[in-house]
């Protein structure tokens, strides 16, 4: 117990945090806009931030919330779409050359892409939540590809051009710059770490827990689950948007079964709970078949290997449920200075250890 | 006479045919219910079961295995509704609330087969208890506002004064799932009680304890009546246990309640007797 005190007061811990995030991005901005990392690792990198949302938010539902939704992309799509509609309308209205709207017209619309999306997260979890494990993992199966199928052809129900169907859509304003995606990934990693450290973060790990004891103390468990199904949807939503700025082009395939599994392999091999590991794992993940180009084409047999052998010598993912704390760290290292070591008082328990969030 | 010792406690009959204790009597009952029953297809697990609990006694249900104890249990926590009857806590109909609902409205529950949140720490788990005591909002809770800060205070000191009940503020930082069994029963109690109920129920408390640990228990959950001053209610086999503490007994058995009075009156009762050891065959 005494081994585990905090020595640096609580606000701190939060700017220590918040202080080095900053340094850190902008010391990267500086190396992207002064042009010594060049755009296309830029581009590379924006995209990893965006797996790093993605598996992150992923993660509230799998991780925390015990559910295994398959329909990720679903989610993804809508915001992407919903993003990509709204900054094309403002590009043709003018507005994104104006000095207001270059700067709040993405944001906002990234902010759209994940309402929209958290509202579908809404509507397909009221039902699905009341199914249990494989169900509710064909069910989201089953929305995703509807998502999918539909963004294909809604255009001939409508009767005119929304999502242009099969040949996508083109010309979306590449908004997306290292700097709005990594705020992105800072702000998801922050909510969700102050969000799951707060007694309504408890009682969503309740549920993944055990549901009836969950009930049994007060807990009301379809809200719950609903609000972990809906957050980690609006987060989808978000980084769609940032995706569909970051390429320039939507097409309906690339938001497919597989992309789904995509995400949930990256969750589940970094370990379900952690959200260090979906950072790491995710970061990985992406960059391998950017920088490995030739690997690209055997990377889904490269996934497949990976994971079989993760789940056989370490079936917890590789960093369990273990969270990095930076503050964790300094705490140990002036207790070492101090000179006062101990074993740290009883077991690790998720979540205990983290403080970190928003550093990735 | 040490503090926990058994005062004894005269058991005074009201209306509905039950006895609760003197101290009790002008006060209404914490529970009180009347033909309760449920059906499982053709199948009746309880039926006509009556009962009534004083604000501050400690209750037992007892029975042999398979009489449909811990389905009182559910039935009082809404996991099953019931089929006939009515519950009234404190004076309150419960009828077509759910589980969630009767635990605000003050009955908390251990239960048989341990059910705690076994990977999250010894402190989680009773915060989680502390679920409704705290009221800040989402966006509280996210954008760290003094709300959260303050009610996570009050909770956190809340859960550790309740933690040593039982002498545990000491494993706040274990995993729930790596303490000794007894330990995980007695944390099971603690998460009860951080609900803040008004009755307390409580599934074979002492199953797998040894001797020692079951007297300790038996202080504790008078030192929890004594302190809190709620209602208790147990299931338990143990009867040192259930007659050590229990001031009024209910026996259960085939779903039907055979006896309820004082432990003295439910010993010598021959109709407990034949319930738990069979009837004598006549000529033998």
């Amino acid at each position: 117990m005494k081994n585990n005190q905090k020595i640096i007061p609580m606000p701190f811990r939060y700017l220590i945090n918040i202080v080095l995030f900053a340094a850190v991005l902008f010391l990267m901005n500086t190396l992207i806009t002064g042009g010594t990392i060049s755009k296309y690792y830029s581009g590379v990198i924006s995209s990893i931030g965006i797996s790093i949302i993605l598996a992150v938010s992923l993660n509230v539902a799998t991780g925390y919330l015990g559910q295994l939704p398959l329909g990720h992309a679903g989610f993804m799509a809508v915001g992407a779409y919903t993003s990509a509609l709204i900054m094309r309308a403002v590009m043709a209205s003018g507005f994104l050359k104006t000095a207001v709207g270059s700067v709040a017209a993405f944001p906002l619309a990234l902010l759209a892409a994940g309402l929209v999306a958290a509202l579908f997260g809404l509507l397909i979890g009221i039902p699905a939540l009341r199914l249990k494990g494989d169900y509710l993992a064909i069910l989201t199966l089953g929305f995703g590809e509807i998502i999918r199928v539909v963004l294909l052809n809604i255009d001939n129900v409508l009767g005119f051009k929304l999502t242009n169907g099969a040949a996508g859509l083109q010309k979306i304003p590449k908004t997306t710059t290292f700097l709005i995606t990594f705020l992105c990934v800072g702000v998801t990693c922050f909510v969700i770490h102050t969000m799951m450290k707060s007694r309504h973060g408890r009682a969503i790990l309740s549920i993944r827990e055990n549901e009836i004891a969950a009930e049994s103390c007060g807990i009301n468990t379809t809200y719950y689950k609903t609000l972990g199904f809906v957050v980690s949807a609006f987060f989808a939503g978000v980084a769609g948007g940032l995706y569909a700025g970051n390429i320039g082009i939507l097409n309906p395939s690339a938001f497919g079964f597989m992309k789904s599994i995509e995400i949930l392999v990256m969750v589940v091999l970094g370990g379900m709970g952690s959200m260090l590991g979906s950072v790491l794992s995710a970061s990985v993940l992406t960059a391998l078949p950017e920088f490995l180009r030739s690997f690209a084409d055997y990377r889904m047999i490269v996934y497949s290997l990976v994971l079989v052998i993760v789940m056989i010598f370490k079936p917890s993912g590789l960093m369990g449920t273990y969270d990095f704390s930076l503050n964790g760290l300094l705490d140990k290292l002036i207790r070492l200075i101090r000179g006062d070591r101990g074993t740290p008082g009883g077991g690790q328990s998720l979540l205990t250890k983290k403080e970190g969030g928003t550093n990735e | 006479m040490s503090r926990f010792q058994k005062e004894p406690v005269k058991l005074v009959p009201v209306p509905s045919h039950n006895i609760i204790p003197e101290r009790d009597v002008d006060k209404t009952p914490i529970l009180e219910v009347s033909h309760l029953g449920i059906d499982f297809g053709g199948l009746t697990a309880v039926d006509d079961f009556n009962m009534a609990i004083g604000r501050t006694e400690i209750a037992g249900l007892i029975g042999p295995n398979g009489a449909g104890k811990t389905t009182v249990f559910n039935l009082l926590t809404k996991v099953y509704q019931p089929t006939r009857g009515t519950i009234m806590l404190d004076g309150m109909d419960t009828a077509g609330m759910n589980t969630i609902q009767v635990n605000k409205l003050g009955i908390a529950r251990t239960f048989q087969n341990i059910r705690l949140f076994k990977n999250l720490s010894v402190l989680d788990n009773v915060l989680i208890g502390l679920h409704n005591e705290m009221d800040y909002h989402l966006a509280g809770a996210v954008f760290r506002m003094p709300s959260y800060w303050r009610a996570e205070k009050i909770a956190k000191e809340r859960a550790l004064e309740l933690l040593s009940i039982f002498d545990m503020q000491d494993l706040a930082d274990a995993q729930a799932g790596s303490l000794p069994y007894g330990a995980q029963r007695r944390l099971e109690i603690v998460r009860a009680l951080g609900t803040n109920p008004s009755l307390l129920l409580l599934d074979e408390p002492a199953a797998g304890m040894n001797p020692s640990e079951t007297t300790e228990l038996m202080e504790n959950i008078q030192k929890i009546r004594d302190t809190f001053k709620i209602a208790i209610m147990l299931i338990e086999h143990d009867m040192s246990l259930v007659m050590g503490i229990c001031e009024g007994i209910c026996v259960l058995n085939y779903g039907k309640v055979i006896a309820k009075g004082s432990p003295e009156d439910i010993q010598s009762n021959p109709q407990v007797i034949e319930a738990y050891l069979g009837k004598k065959k006549e000529g033998n």
